[in-house]
């Protein structure tokens, strides 16, 4: 066994005492700000042209307009997020729909077993579906009671707050439903396939 | 076996104060793995009990720099890594790393074709420097354009650097732009970054262009914005931003 590894001189921050620090995952740390990352230009979407589908394996796709999206039940999510450039931010308050609520107008295929959630400038992420039902996942269009901004994923992004943040994508179009896996954007780019921040689950 | 991204303790072998609050620091790697210009390393230093702290730098040594590389860190203000390295960080002391990391921001010589335009916001421009390190190191004359965005003179890192790298025939122009205060007699923008300055970077280039952006969230969404404008196509600007978070 060898010594395990100490900086010399280094005793850190620790910010945020003991209840916040119980909900910071490993290698993560506390931040105030809501920092904005993404691999290109952020897009500018009509809301008249705006669309979000549900296809892949279900008896029939459905496409919702923004006018009929605002229309379905929505609910306020109180979530801790972590993003994997190490940024954890807790209590940040979303309004959106629930992936549940948007189940309930499909019929899945019972080989369903992946989600690909694909967005209107192109990103791709993948997720197990388990990972998106019984009220883990939902698609937010209000961030702190204002509309959701442009660099934050406006008019709508996926919420995924118990998988790193890329997995919540931003400008969302729909979602996917296949029987097999398939790698997205940043999953292809070296980081892994499922993202947990509890196991650290940032790279592959 | 040692698998690519497993953490490993580098040793500091020098620091270079490059600006007030800059320093670039260059670690010797046990398992040094060629990095590809625009990736980064995550960094984690472990307190005597066990706690924790980890951040990502960006690389700012090219990949021919064998078995080393550099980190250049800007020191923030109530920063918890930044500080620890600017402070107590001496030469011969270790520090566990691991990477390279990142697959999308990144530009290889001879695989990406097409000009090169490079935006950066302060201490952004470190990616960046990788990439015009790489390019010089590997001999590439694909042409190049640097816009290199900060406060005041006295902040612009690299900057003697960079002035013997654009007159060495290779193709490589830097232009900065000073938004807060000027020297006398200074002949380059004193502006933030806007669309007029962006319309005359590009302009010697086709729509083949390869943009690379990196800086604070506001400068990174305004060029961003205006390249697209200028008809860039959105696949071949990339970007890398960092929010007033505190690293």
């Amino acid at each position: 066994m060898s010594e395990p590894f100490v900086s010399r001189g280094f005793v850190g921050k620790r910010r945020g005492g003991t209840e916040k620090a119980q909900r910071i995952p490993p290698g993560q740390y506390l931040t105030e700000d809501f920092p904005v990352l993404s691999a290109g230009p952020t897009p500018l979407l009509s809301l008249d042209r705006w669309t979000f589908k549900m296809e892949g394996l279900v008896k029939e796709k459905v496409s919702w307009t923004w006018g009929e999206f605002l229309k379905l039940p929505s609910q306020t999510f109180v979530v801790d997020i972590s993003c994997v450039t190490k940024w954890t931010h807790l209590d940040m308050r979303w309004e959106g729909v629930s992936v549940d609520t948007l189940l309930e107008h499909v019929e899945l295929d019972r080989k369903a077993a992946f989600v690909t959630a694909f967005s209107h400038e192109g990103y791709t992420t993948n997720l197990p579906l388990a990972d998106l039902l019984n009220g883990q996942a939902f698609i937010a269009y209000k961030y702190d009671d204002k509309p959701l901004s442009p660099e934050h994923g406006g008019p709508a992004r996926l919420v995924v707050p118990h998988l790193y943040f890329w997995k919540s994508a931003k400008w969302v179009a729909g979602l996917r439903f296949s029987e097999k896996d398939r790698r997205g954007f940043w999953e292809s780019a070296g980081y892994n396939n499922h993202g947990d921040p509890w196991k650290e689950e940032r790279y592959s | 076996m040692r698998q690519p991204l497993d953490w490993q303790i580098a040793t500091l072998k020098e620091v270079k104060h490059e600006t007030p609050k800059v320093k670039s620091f260059t670690l010797t790697l046990p398992h040094w793995v060629k990095h590809r210009a625009g990736q980064h390393y995550d960094l984690r230093l472990t307190a005597e009990d066990g706690y924790q702290a980890q951040r990502s730098y960006s690389i700012a040594s090219g990949p021919e720099q064998e078995r080393e590389i550099d980190l250049t860190v800007e020191r923030i203000e109530d920063g918890e890594v930044s500080t620890y390295l600017h402070e107590v960080l001496v030469p011969g002391d270790r520090l566990e790393v691991r990477g390279p990391i990142g697959g999308y921001f990144v530009w290889e010589a001879g695989l990406i074709p097409g000009p090169l335009v490079l935006i950066g916001g302060g201490s952004g421009v470190v990616p960046l420097m990788s990439m015009i390190r790489h390019r010089a190191m590997a001999g590439s004359i694909v042409p190049a354009r640097l816009l290199y965005s900060v406060r005041n003179f006295e902040d612009i890192i690299y900057f003697n650097e960079l002035e013997e790298l654009r007159v060495d025939g290779s193709g490589l122009e830097v232009f900065y732009t000073l938004t807060r205060s000027q020297p006398p007699n200074w002949k380059g923008y004193n502006r933030r970054i806007d669309d007029q300055m962006l319309k005359e970077l590009v302009k010697p280039f086709s729509k083949s262009a390869q943009a690379f952006i990196c800086g604070p969230t506001l400068l990174v969404e305004a060029a961003a914005n205006s390249l697209v404008k200028l008809g860039l196509p959105a696949a071949q600007i990339r970007t890398e931003r960092f929010g007033p978070t505190g690293a």
